[in-house]
């Protein structure tokens, strides 16, 4: 019955199609990362401060439960040595069913386990959010710029992480959540409306409550720990885990346009040879 | 097979009489790969190798992807995402087989409107035009069912506002949506279905285009004059035509290189730029997405379903007359499924006796403002249903509806056709000049 609700909801939805609420404006900062364009790469130290971030940080609520210990080990991602992937693993427990006659049990994780999921305080999974998310749609919607600026999950992270602003004074004092100038799904209090209903500050209201504030840890490399430093470097490490295979993806695409490439060439001079007999054309 | 004149297999070593005398299959190969082919053909002719190349690039990266596929509800999205990290080039393979279906599209749209514009859907290549509209139509459910086997939020939605437009049919609607699904939700019994049709469809797809290939091998193909290859002996339909192979082999191959290079760079660098973020996210009954928006190669129609409101006066008169059993949603249904109809029916509804749109100086421009309309019903689909959008959907919806049965119809009556080459080789020299002796054209070979 609930079901049959929800597909008549989404139908009307679909009918009277309120796709782009009004005014639903956020500030997504078009951040620089190593990994953009076809020959950009994932910068291993970033992923190692930004794998950091997320164990002392986003991990006390949110879970990465695609991910697998051992590829943090792997070529193209964080390049973790063995050993200290290894110990990584080793200081993490997940739940084991198999264990105690089926019962199940914790126990220190192997690098063949995934990171375990965290449901515990209602936060998503992060382990696809850098994919599920999409920073740039514009011009008028038809996310052409995508094509020239990406599809923006990073940037739309980092861009969530440095944009806890100070709280607009429309604002009621108890509304629930901390502002945020780049979410756009939350809350949003009425007062913050102008009289066609359209949002007069940028985002909404998160219920996370602000996680990074600059110099929240120490990095073992020594880079700096500014709040836009730390913001990026965890978005780096997000944008790894969701897509941990773009190193190789890039580098078979370009090897592929470069043959495909040379093979066009090729099939175009002996398309040209072939028809000239009949094209009259001088050989 | 071909009904233009042609040279036959004769078979040399005994072996191969032996073969043929039972099984004329090199006969059969070699009339179809040595088919006589008008020689004017421009580069719009390249899309049907581009779309058969496509077909085995689905089927061959699609059976990759069963391998290691899981049409469990529970499990479907995990199993898509251990094909991305876990399985051996599964990534690519996986980004191959979703950016395929764009490509498929974008191959099947240019080849459609090829033919709407050299009118290859006249006479006598009226069956290759229906079987066409089949693959197309097959297509489209294939395409409809893959996008739902990741099992992420689009993929769930979408087939909850996809098949409620079956529900929107009067009276057994509702019936037939829960027929559709196995149950009276999206769930686990439409997973699977789903999954077995997706895998069957394009088999079935393959199977017509054969047939497709075997029709337009019997009329032969159009070409950009409209004039038929004479056929009054092998030595004159030579002056024509060259064989398939190899001259437009290679001709289709370098066009199709071409554009696997542009689709190796999409797959490569932005493999999810024709897809939607919110199908990375696991399918959630409980959450409707704030846009639930088809993939770009349904937009037109998308469009011209949402175009037809209860507002729109059409509506409420076809409502009023048919006692509300036609409402908006109905309506809309109607006229999604209509407008792919009536494109099906042109070779009916065009009564011009000319083929080809280059000497149909009217028609020409109507034609234009039908790829338009296309592109901006494209466009209109992914936007919101407030301000000015309903108003360019109408339009456009009705103007697709408009070419279809006002305009093909009247122009074959009132347009004044440009003067047409004879033969497709006045055409062809006409472009290449003719060699040394001029018309004697010695044919090739």
């Amino acid at each position: 019955m609930m079901f049959r609700k929800l597909t008549l909801a989404a139908v009307l939805a679909f009918s009277a199609n309120t796709a782009v609420a009004a005014g639903s404006e956020v500030h997504i900062e078009d951040f620089d990362f190593s990994f953009e364009g076809p020959f950009g790469s994932y910068d291993q130290n970033q992923l190692q401060r930004g794998l950091k971030i997320y164990t002392e940080i986003c991990s006390a609520c949110h879970g990465l439960k695609l991910v697998s210990f051992r590829n943090l080990h792997d070529e193209g991602g964080p390049s973790l040595p063995e050993d200290q992937m290894r110990a990584y693993a080793a200081g993490l427990e997940v739940f084991d069913k198999t264990m105690n006659d089926g019962e199940g049990d914790f126990r220190p994780a192997t690098p063949a386990d995934k990171f375990p999921a965290n449901t515990g305080a209602g936060a998503p999974d992060l382990s696809l959010m850098a994919k599920a998310r999409a920073g740039f749609h514009g011009p008028y919607g038809s996310g052409m710029n995508q094509l020239f600026k990406g599809m923006g999950g990073a940037e739309y992270i980092a861009s969530l992480m440095v944009g806890y602003e100070e709280t607009p004074e429309c604002a009621p004092e108890d509304f629930p959540g901390s502002y945020n100038s780049a979410f756009a799904p939350g809350g949003y209090p009425e007062e913050c409306k102008d009289e066609d209903g359209h949002h007069t500050v940028p985002g909404s209201w998160i219920a996370m409550a602000q996680p990074l504030y600059g110099e929240d840890l120490e990095f073992d490399d020594g880079h700096s720990n500014e709040l836009h430093h730390e913001a990026q470097d965890v978005a780096a490490f997000l944008m790894w885990a969701a897509e941990p295979k773009m190193m190789a993806r890039k580098q078979a695409g370009l090897t592929g346009v470069i043959f495909l490439g040379l093979l066009s060439v090729l099939l175009y001079l002996t398309n040209k040879r072939l028809w000239a007999p009949h094209k009259n054309k001088e050989d | 097979m071909s009904g233009i004149p042609h040279d036959h297999y004769e078979p040399k070593s005994n072996f191969a009489k032996g073969v043929e005398s039972r099984l004329p299959i090199i006969g059969l190969l070699y009339t179809t790969i040595m088919a006589p082919t008008p020689k004017n053909l421009n580069w719009m002719w390249i899309w049907g190798i581009v779309l058969t190349f496509t077909l085995a690039l689905q089927i061959i990266t699609g059976i990759v992807l069963v391998m290691h596929y899981t049409p469990h509800v529970d499990m479907a999205f995990a199993s898509v995402e251990h094909i991305m990290r876990d399985v051996n080039g599964g990534h690519m393979i996986r980004y191959f087989h979703a950016n395929g279906a764009s490509l498929f599209f974008l191959a099947v749209y240019m080849h459609i409107f090829r033919g709407l514009y050299y009118g290859s859907y006249k006479a006598p290549r009226e069956i290759t035009w229906i079987i066409g509209m089949l693959i197309y139509l097959m297509m489209m459910g294939a395409g409809f069912m893959g996008y739902v086997l990741p099992w992420g939020q689009m993929s769930f939605h979408g087939t909850a506002v996809i098949t409620g437009l079956f529900g929107a049919i009067p009276f057994f609607g509702e019936h037939l949506q829960t027929w559709l699904l196995g149950a009276g939700a999206v769930g686990q019994p439409a997973l699977n279905r789903f999954f077995s049709l997706h895998y069957l469809l394009p088999f079935i797809i393959a199977g017509l285009v054969i047939v497709h290939i075997w029709a337009f091998h019997s009329t032969g193909n159009n070409n950009p004059t409209g004039v038929e290859v004479r056929r009054g002996s092998v030595a004159e339909a030579k002056k024509d035509t060259l064989p398939f192979w190899p001259y437009f082999v290679i001709k289709d191959l370098f066009a199709l290189a071409i554009i696997l290079t542009v689709f190796m760079a999409v797959v490569g660098f932005m493999p999810n730029y024709l897809g939607h973020p919110d199908n990375y996210t696991p399918a959630n009954a409980l959450v409707t997405p704030a846009h639930i928006v088809p993939e770009w190669y349904f937009l037109p129609f998308y469009a011209i379903l949402r175009a037809f409101t209860a507002d729109v006066w059409v509506v409420q008169i076809v409502n009023f007359l048919s006692f509300g059993i036609i409402d908006a949603k109905f309506f809309g249904v109607l006229a999604m499924f209509g407008a792919i109809f009536v494109m099906a029916l042109a070779p009916w509804l065009d009564t011009s006796s000319v083929r080809s749109g280059r000497f149909r100086p009217m028609f020409k421009w109507w034609f234009a403002l039908l790829a338009i309309d296309f592109v901006v019903l494209m466009w209109v689909g992914a936007m919101p249903t407030d301000g000015i959008y309903p108003y360019i959907s109408l339009l456009g919806a009705t103007y697709w509806f408009a070419y279809f049965l006002v305009i093909l119809p009247l122009l074959g009556v009132i347009e004044k056709p440009l003067p047409m080459p004879a033969t497709i080789e006045d055409d062809f020299n006409a472009h290449y000049g003719p060699k040394a002796g001029g018309k004697a054209t010695t044919p090739a070979e």
